[in-house]
């Protein structure tokens, strides 16, 4: 297929790509390719989840404590959360299949949960192996697991789901935004699905699904005009009967790997597919990835990165040495990306919603301080002394201080002495060898802008640039922001 | 040997945008921006709430038995109430209001919503963004739209500037020049990365070089944004966020609206001790806002709107929380404001199908009002129809 679809695809597949795995791809045909992307997928992390992540906190243990012991605790959270993040950007950057990483990331921002609510890192650790674990398997189970999923029932209030007290948020979201989509269902089918859906509920000692029948609704309940004593999986099921979740999914999928404007006649197409094969995600994606549309020049260069894009696919492309990725989870919270914490439960809007004035310019300071170079070292050398306490501090190890924070935004401050030295060492040990990239893209019988733009650049980069220095004006080039 | 781009993320460094010192020279007395700049001479600030505040329990019907029915575990107290009259109340977080109110430039409107009332916080903040009617889908903000009409002055650092929230919510929609920002001096740092390219058809790259365009126009007008108040701002996140609001405007680059957002009014569970937080932060960060812009004298031609999604069921539910719900009460404040309560007590023996309460002003009256009334634009063309102008503006 050539060196330009080979960038295209794994651009849009995955995150970012070398040119070594650019000159790889080039060689297949298109559905030989799309077939070993497929056929890559895996259902594991490889990176292994953090000691501390698995640690349960019962949720109401903190109401019993003092303010100081309270503010020890907060603080612990917060660190385990960052190694909560820390974990996926590894697996992120370090999987063999970076599509499994995107659906993955396409699911979370599909049934979302936010750690802002649901607190427990190893429950949001739990929900994110199983998004994995169904990644590219099937949507119909996938929808069962994620809806009883322990995240998802405390994220949308299932727990406080009663018979004869009803909490309709589940019943809601789950049409409006995990099948159906507005529009193909009324008020009073959220209603009768919230009673169908009481019962479902934790084990709060354990974290664990629990179903308690003694709080469902064993009434008859009336959905999309079928009638019956359903509980909340026979309703899970009438959903996925609807041709609607068929063509919400496919809809959403296009708008994910193909453009911003979905092709009705397509989508339909693609969403029967899926719907004859009983929702094989792999037939859905196989199906979107060999659509003219998705390989048409107008539909290159249309869609922006997303802050996981941007920071997992430069240090991808460019096989940036990194260490700890913590500093990343921070840049791509700065960016407007908190892994494991979207904004609400209609996800991350993304598209051009990822660029503002202030996103922007997060964006570009990244990659500029990112290819700055070897000048920075000698700045630095000078701080790097070995104060244990911010108080003891030299200036320049205050003023590093708070470069971290404008960096890492109000995370950074929070990370405690320990933590910050952590994100110091992290920084440090990212580099990567340019000489090797440019080789490489030379063996490629490519040009540097070839392989990291997706289309021309937008503004003019100066014809005598060459090394670090072009890879920084490419970068900062506006083109670079779309894939 | 190998020459290693080691990079230093770091250091970051380059602190040269503005010193500190210079903050002590800039003007202590601030010119109001000329007569050139016209209607938007007046200033609008806008605060969503974001989530849904439940405005039964920020605006009490003390004195209604039903409300106390319908909420026996969350409802504010009759002896907590700050009382406005003989039936309506403050929730008693909302304390530093009260200076407001008692000097009359606190306008208190009750029942504002809209027909056919969505109930996601998506679809509803959409219309209130949007202005459009329930079943309508509109793609530009309304102050998008005002500005589309009726332009801004050309010199202005721009349009509109939003802090605490990267959507740009009533100022989405092309053409319109707006900012987000957290942090005015990291702001102008930054903005010597963008620099706008040439012209192209392709939409999303389109938008990036809008966006590097109006980052440079601003970065220049926001020159002085290190203004040093006497104004002490609380020492949270709203209060950041107004000090913020309260430093742009005094870079007197010129801005015609600015829009705060306070998140986390989504209070499915446990709401009395999360909304009494927030209530605080909301009324003392409401406060140093007030006085930040007697500061610059710009007090009485501002105009402090709240708006919110939707507010919420007055049937409490079973986790001490309240459902999504419909129509809400909002506050007005200014200095040109005249003060007291508007719109209707909520009729809570009258509720519709879902439990939810009718509206009695609808939100694009109060929209109607700041187009009108504060900045003397006509409203109808942006708001897709005649609405009427509430009496809330001093003549």
């Amino acid at each position: 297929m050539g060196i330009s679809d080979a960038r295209h695809l794994l651009n849009r597949t995955g995150f970012g790509a070398s040119p070594h795995e650019i000159g790889d791809f080039s060689k297949l045909s298109h559905e030989q390719a799309v077939a070993r992307l497929l056929e890559g997928a895996v259902t594991e992390a490889r990176t292994p989840l953090p000691d501390s992540v698995d640690e349960y906190l019962r949720p109401a243990r903190l109401k019993t404590l003092s303010e100081d012991e309270k503010k020890v605790v907060l603080r612990r959270q917060f660190q385990i959360s960052a190694d909560l993040r820390a974990w996926w950007l590894s697996e992120l950057l370090a999987t063999p299949s970076p599509l499994t990483e995107r659906m993955t990331l396409f699911w979370h921002n599909h049934f979302v949960s936010s750690q802002q609510k649901v607190k427990s890192a190893r429950l949001m650790a739990r929900q994110n192996m199983l998004l994995r674990r169904h990644a590219l398997g099937n949507f119909g189970a996938l929808l069962h697991a994620a809806a009883k999923d322990p995240a998802m029932v405390i994220y949308l209030d299932s727990a406080t789901n009663r018979k004869g007290q009803p909490n309709e948020n589940f019943a809601r979201e789950v049409m409006e935004l995990f099948t159906l989509g507005e529009g193909h269902y009324s008020e009073q089918d959220i209603k009768e699905a919230a009673r169908a859906f009481t019962g479902w509920s934790l084990e709060p000692e354990t974290g664990e699904y629990k179903w308690r029948p003694f709080f469902h609704d064993e009434g008859v309940k009336t959905v999309l005009g079928k009638s019956g004593n359903f509980d909340g999986d026979d309703v899970l099921d009438i959903l996925l009967a609807q041709p609607a979740t068929a063509e919400f999914i496919v809809g959403k999928l296009w708008r994910e790997f193909v453009s911003p404007e979905p092709e009705a006649k397509e989508v339909a197409r693609i969403a029967k597919r899926f719907r004859d094969s009983r929702y094989d995600i792999k037939v859905a994606l196989g199906e979107l990835l060999l659509t003219p549309a998705f390989w048409a020049e107008g539909n290159r260069a249309t869609l922006v990165k997303s802050p996981v894009d941007l920071v997992v696919g430069t240090l991808h492309e460019f096989g940036f040495h990194t260490g700890d990725p913590l500093p990343f989870a921070f840049t791509v919270r700065q960016l407007g990306q908190d892994l494991f914490a979207p904004p609400n439960v209609k996800g991350w809007p993304g598209g051009e919603d990822w660029i503002n004035s202030s996103s922007l310019l997060g964006r570009k300071q990244f990659v500029e301080r990112l290819f700055r170079g070897q000048e920075f070292m000698e700045t630095m050398r000078p701080a790097d002394g070995m104060q244990a306490r911010y108080e003891d501090a030299a200036p320049a190890w205050k003023k590093r201080v708070a470069t971290l924070k404008e960096e890492f935004g109000k995370g950074g401050g929070r990370m405690g002495e320990e933590g910050r030295q952590r994100l110091i060492h992290a920084l440090q040990d990212i580099h990567f060898d340019a000489d090797a990239w440019f080789k490489s893209v030379a063996r490629l019988g490519s040009s540097a802008a070839a392989v990291m733009l997706p289309g021309a650049p937008a503004g003019s980069i100066d014809e005598r640039a060459s090394g670090t220095e072009l890879i920084r004006a490419l970068a900062l080039d506006p083109m670079y922001q779309l894939k | 040997m190998q020459r290693r781009d080691f990079l230093k993320t770091l250091a970051g460094g380059a602190m040269v945008a503005l010193s500190p010192q210079l903050a002590f020279y800039a003007p202590r007395v601030f010119a109001a921006p000329s007569a050139a700049t016209g209607a938007y001479e007046k200033l609008l600030i806008l605060v969503e709430l974001k989530g849904g505040n439940d405005g039964l329990n920020t605006v009490v019907p003390y004195a209604d038995a039903e409300y106390y029915r319908l909420r026996p575990r969350i409802a504010i107290k009759r002896e907590d109430v700050l009382q406005l009259d003989e039936r309506t109340g403050l929730n008693p977080a909302l304390q530093p209001l009260l200076a407001l109110w008692q000097s009359r430039e606190l306008a208190v409107i009750q029942g504002l919503g809209y027909p056919d009332a969505n109930l996601s916080h998506f679809r509803s903040i959409e219309i209130w963004d949007t202005a459009s009617r329930s079943e309508e889908y509109l793609h530009d903000g309304w102050l998008a739209r005002a500005f589309a009409l009726s332009p801004a002055p050309a010199s202005f650092a721009a349009d509109g500037v939003i802090v605490g929230s990267a959507e740009l919510g009533p100022l989405a929609g092309a053409g319109v020049r707006a900012i987000a920002l957290s942090n005015p001096e990291q702001f102008l740092r930054q903005a010597k990365l963008a620099a706008p390219g040439t012209s192209t058809r392709n939409e999303a790259l389109q938008h990036i070089m809008k966006v590097e365009s109006d980052v440079a126009q601003a970065a220049l007008k926001l020159g002085n944004a290190q203004y040093a108040f006497r104004t002490e701002f609380p020492k949270n996140e709203f209060g950041n966020t107004v000090k913020t609001a309260s430093q742009v405007i005094a870079a007197g680059g010129g801005v015609a609206a600015v829009r705060l957002t306070l998140s986390g009014f989504d209070t499915h569970q446990n709401q009395p001790g999360a909304q009494a937080n927030l209530h605080k932060q909301l009324a003392e960060g409401l406060l140093a806002l007030k006085n930040a812009l007697v500061e610059m004298n710009r007090w009485d031609k501002s105009l402090i709107v709240t708006y919110a999604e939707f507010g919420r069921r007055p049937k409490e539910n079973q986790s001490n929380g309240t459902d999504h719900g419909t129509a809400n009460a909002h506050f007005v404040i200014g200095g040109a404001v005249r003060g007291g309560l508007y719109g209707a007590a909520p009729p809570l023996t009258r509720l519709d199908g879902n439990g939810n309460l009718p509206y009695a002003v609808d939100f694009r009256s109060l929209y109607a009002t700041v187009l009108e009334r504060h900045w003397g634009l006509p409203s109808a063309r942006v708001l897709g129809g005649h609405f009427e102008v509430l009496p809330i503006l001093k003549t």
